[in-house]
């Protein structure tokens, strides 16, 4: 299902005659079949923007349509309707500790009046897809982070939604859990062909997952585009934090020193391959020291990074600079996020 | 020292404790749990379905019923027994003012432990598409079992409190025996027996009320 939401605007009242601009004139078109990432830092607006998109608040102002059908001004009766059509879940997973795992998968069901015999067959079955059939029976409390989250997954997409909202969903998991997580989700996508939209603040999740992304700062959207493009040509300040920090992460770069690293150098695909900056050394009078390097494989592509530093006269570094442009390797100062 | 009278007396001021104890409870959560959902899903702040104006009068009324004494409650609901059961005296006329002074303290008690529930769980049944009926039945209720036990624990050990000075004025059990017999008569025997089933009672009720709340949290 696609998702639209035009020039959406919600503001809270906090304690005295302050107010937060949670979300600030967002206009975002989310297309159906597809892994949809919102990426931004706590106090971003993410947590509010999905909570427009997913129905369970109104915005100020604005709109929001699944299917070019209009959904933010519905009657709180077609609203209940209208989400049971959606799943969600959440960092803190959200499970009913008074149910046991199939019990907490029934529960959407429940809520529909949906038939006993039907209820235990579809149970079964979503515990099969996420591979915790041996747990059916099992209380909530003595389940892992990871097999809480796929229960929740589990009824999330208990009544086959065509929408999927993951608010934070892997935050509270540790790495490996958090790609198994993402795993399943990619594998769940193409298996129902479900509109995925993951509220996150890990470039991990964006670069492991999705396949185009939303940067949300200060309530606006900063930046939209593919994953490729915004991991090769980030444009805003705050994607370049993100970057940064994934970068400072070492997930897939290794830094030979702390210190040092002038330019980042991004090679984009088959230009990972070629031996541009030796060729650069020779031509000009430069030499070049790297610092650290890697590779982010991406759904799509993989994207060669490489902090270095170079040294010669201005002059002459500046043309190496250009020549490294030339050849289609996207050159940037290297950010220094604060503190670091 | 009269054994058989002794146990007669107690027996007798037991059974009607015990009945209006029992009976007391009941309509005291007849009458407060639904007051207390009304707290907790009207409350402007944190409620599934905010009614600011409602839960400013229902707030008040219960807190201007909990600030009273009980035994001035009792007198002033006198008139009350008169319509409700024909008679301000007796057991079954006393059932209604300790319904009634307990309904307060039942409501707050359920308030408490619905509030309690995590929010994030209420908003994920939301998100899935609950009705406000299913939010308190499937969610809010089943999720705070645990305390909602301890809490109508405490409201019959408060009850066996009540009745027992509920006896003072007319109501019977054992808090009357313990003053017409032990104190009034001079009968000791009589009192240290009252009061004695009064204690055991207590204990009773607080051992198994844990007991059930330890079991529903162990099961989860």
């Amino acid at each position: 299902m696609q998702i639209k939401l035009e020039q959406l605007e919600k503001t809270y009242q906090t304690q005295g005659s302050t107010s937060v601009h949670a979300v600030n004139n967002i206009s975002l078109t989310i297309p159906s079949n597809t892994i949809y990432g919102i990426i931004g830092k706590s106090g971003a607006g993410k947590s509010s923007l999905v909570r427009l998109i997913s129905l369970l608040e109104k915005p100020d102002s604005g709109a929001v349509y699944y299917n070019n059908k209009r959904v933010d001004n519905l009657s709180e009766k077609e609203l209940i309707q209208q989400r049971r059509e959606i799943g969600m879940i959440f960092q803190n997973f959200n499970l009913l500790s008074s149910r046991t795992a199939a019990k907490n998968i029934a529960y959407p069901l429940e809520i529909c009046n949906t038939p006993k015999e039907e209820i235990s067959d579809r149970v079964a079955e979503l515990l099969d897809l996420v591979g915790l059939s041996d747990r059916a029976d099992a209380p909530i409390s003595t389940l892992s982070g990871g097999q809480k989250q796929r229960i929740a997954i589990a009824r999330a997409l208990a009544h086959n939604p065509a929408i999927l909202f993951c608010d934070e969903a892997t935050s509270a998991l540790d790495p490996q859990t958090t790609r198994s997580i993402l795993q399943l989700l990619r594998d769940i996508q193409k298996k129902m062909n479900l509109t995925v939209v993951m509220i996150t603040h890990q470039m991990e999740v964006v670069r492991d997952a999705c396949e185009q992304v939303a940067v949300l700062n200060e309530g606006e959207v900063v930046e939209i585009g593919s994953v490729e493009d915004l991991f090769s040509h980030p444009k805003s300040k705050v994607t370049n934090e993100f970057l940064a920090h994934l970068t400072e992460n070492a997930e897939g770069l290794v830094r030979w020193s702390s210190e040092g690293g002038q330019y980042i150098l991004r090679f984009i695909g088959a230009k990972t391959g070629e031996p541009v900056l030796s060729h650069m050394a020779k031509k000009f009078d430069v030499e070049y020291n790297i610092r650290a390097g890697g590779i982010q494989h991406l759904p799509g592509d993989d994207i060669g990074t490489m902090v270095i530093d170079i040294a010669g006269t201005s002059a002459e570094c500046q043309r190496a600079l250009d020549y490294l442009k030339e050849n289609g390797v996207i050159v940037e100062e290297a950010f220094k996020t604060e503190g670091a | 020292m009269d054994w058989n009278q002794l146990i007669l007396l107690v027996g007798t001021a037991t059974w009607q404790t015990l009945v209006m104890v029992f009976w007391s409870t009941m309509f005291s959560l007849l009458l407060g749990l639904p007051l207390g959902i009304l707290l907790c899903t009207a409350d402007p702040l944190s409620g599934i379905k905010p009614r600011p104006a409602l839960f400013q009068i229902v707030t008040r009324v219960v807190n201007v019923l909990r600030s009273f004494p009980f035994i001035i409650l009792m007198i002033l609901l006198f008139p009350l027994s008169r319509i409700l059961i024909g008679t301000s005296i007796g057991t079954t006329a006393t059932i209604v003012p300790l319904s009634i002074a307990a309904a307060p303290f039942v409501a707050r008690v359920i308030e408490t432990a619905l509030k309690e529930v995590d929010p994030g769980v209420v908003q994920a049944a939301r998100a899935m598409g609950s009705t406000n009926s299913q939010l308190i039945w499937k969610v809010l209720i089943p999720e705070a079992m645990p305390s909602l036990v301890a809490g109508i624990t405490l409201t019959i050990i408060n009850l066996i409190g009540y009745s027992a000075m509920a006896g003072a004025i007319g109501g019977g059990g054992l808090g009357d025996l313990a003053i017409r017999y032990g104190y009034q008569r001079f009968r000791t025997d009589v009192m240290i027996a009252s009061v004695i089933v009064i204690l055991v009672m207590v204990e009773i009720v607080q051992v198994c009320g844990t007991k059930l709340s330890d079991r529903l949290i162990a099961k989860r």
